[in-house]
């Protein structure tokens, strides 16, 4: 990569996403902020005095373990899909919509093998809507990167945009659907840190209520915003990094031990 | 000229004889609200019958937009709300997806020919529940899961870095 390249232009970043009419919610005047009352539908719109967040210690992952996987397609009712009939196994394998995957990352030198759980990293700065041409992606005042289905027209530029590949393209129709989780043909998608846990109050996600059952503790999820929380004392505990750091994207997923 | 003023008149015609023919078609057994649902235990619905009859997709559009920007879940004016209410339940206790043929959303809108999109992602039956007479799957009796473990991508590189490379096909 050359030192060119390296540099990141955010004046540029900036413009290119005015111009694309793509812009973030903002916060009505005068609109009271408030923390979230426990286990209760929010009423209030979400404001930007939270920015979930969480940091993965690839150290604690265990080998073997897609307790977080299974959680995720549990709780957001990936576990639905249905293969159509006739479609070859490998093809099935590489559409299905995934938005956990375990990764395992191998230094060429030492041979040293990190694994770890890749999902949406929800960027402050996300490519995938800078991207979007319908503003259908975007990036909620809590910090949380998600799809509005409802203007989402499945261009799939997000899925090329995103260096995670965090993103599902949903091919087939599905019939089988949770209320907490519609899904349809047509759609991009991807993990949206359980937004109906967070909207009902609720204080983990599925993946991290999953891995600390399983007791491995590997995903600390919280505010990254608030100093004396869960997710902050783990940060400041533990050395991390973003991945592709070099973007400067600005991520809400952190990582320790790669 | 003569010819936009004959079809206004025609538009117009058309437009009453539909409205006539939903307001007979609500009419003819008083509601279409389906028996054994949770709506026909109620006086009304969350705004008054006729408000909801020509109104409830403005409802449940504006909500859409602040469930899904705003985070706002706690106003009566969720298509969750919807079909929780409305779906019934077949003799085996099953709920009956709320779009099947002869169920609430289905009779109005097959009568109207304006077909319902909201299911093509939404689901037609409340949630901890498996799908009746709709088809479906239950819970759980997944033919590809067992296999998705297995088939997690191997990265090599000397930096996580790699991770950016696209090898979608």
């Amino acid at each position: 990569m050359s030192n060119k390249s390296e540099m990141i232009d955010r004046g540029r970043r900036s413009f290119i996403g005015t111009a694309a009419g793509v812009t973030a919610v903002t916060l009505a005047p005068g609109v009271v902020l408030h923390k979230l009352a426990a286990a209760e539908p929010r009423s209030e719109a979400v404001t930007d005095d939270v920015r979930w967040g969480m940091l993965i210690d690839s150290n604690k992952c265990a080998e073997g373990c897609d307790a977080c996987v299974t959680a995720c397609n549990s709780e957001n009712g990936l576990d639905l899909q249905q293969k159509p009939e006739g479609e070859d196994e490998a093809k099935w394998d590489r559409q299905v919509a995934k938005w956990i995957r375990i990764v395992k990352v191998e230094d060429n030198l030492s041979g040293r093998v990190s694994k770890l759980p890749m999902m949406c990293q929800h960027c402050e700065h996300p490519p995938c809507v800078d991207v979007c041409p319908t503003g259908a992606s975007f990036r909620r005042a809590d910090g949380i990167v998600l799809v509005d289905r409802h203007i989402c027209i499945g261009c799939r530029y997000c899925m090329m945009a995103c260096p995670y590949k965090a993103r599902s393209f949903i091919h087939e129709a599905v019939e089988a659907k949770l209320t907490r989780a519609p899904r349809g043909k047509g759609c991009v998608e991807s993990c949206n840190l359980c937004v109906h846990r967070r909207d009902n109050g609720e204080p983990s996600t599925a993946c991290a209520d999953a891995c600390a059952a399983e007791g491995h503790d590997a995903i600390v999820f919280g505010d990254l915003k608030d100093a004396d929380g869960p997710l902050r004392r783990a940060l400041a505990a533990l050395p991390s990094r973003q991945i592709r750091q070099d973007l400067e994207l600005n991520t809400g997923v952190r990582y320790a031990g790669v | 000229m003569a010819n936009g003023v004959v079809r206004d008149i025609i538009r117009a015609t058309g437009l009453a004889g539909v409205l006539c023919a939903l307001a007979v078609h609500a009419a003819d057994d008083g509601t279409n609200v389906i028996p054994g649902s949770k709506a026909a235990q109620l006086d009304s619905c969350v705004e008054p019958t006729e408000f909801m009859r020509r109104n409830h997709m403005e409802l449940i559009k504006h909500q859409r937009d602040e469930t899904v920007h705003q985070g706002i879940r706690s106003t009566k004016h969720s298509l969750a709300g919807c079909v929780e209410c409305h779906v019934s339940y077949g003799a085996d206790e099953t709920p009956v997806p709320v779009n099947a043929e002869g169920q609430f959303c289905n009779r109005c809108h097959e009568f109207a020919a304006v077909g319902v999109d909201c299911f093509g992602c939404h689901a037609t039956v409340p949630d901890n529940v498996s799908e009746g007479a709709g088809g479906g799957t239950a819970r759980g009796d997944v033919s590809w899961h067992s296999s998705f473990a297995m088939s997690v991508p191997r990265l090599e590189g000397q930096e996580p870095a790699v991770l950016g490379e696209d090898k979608r096909p």
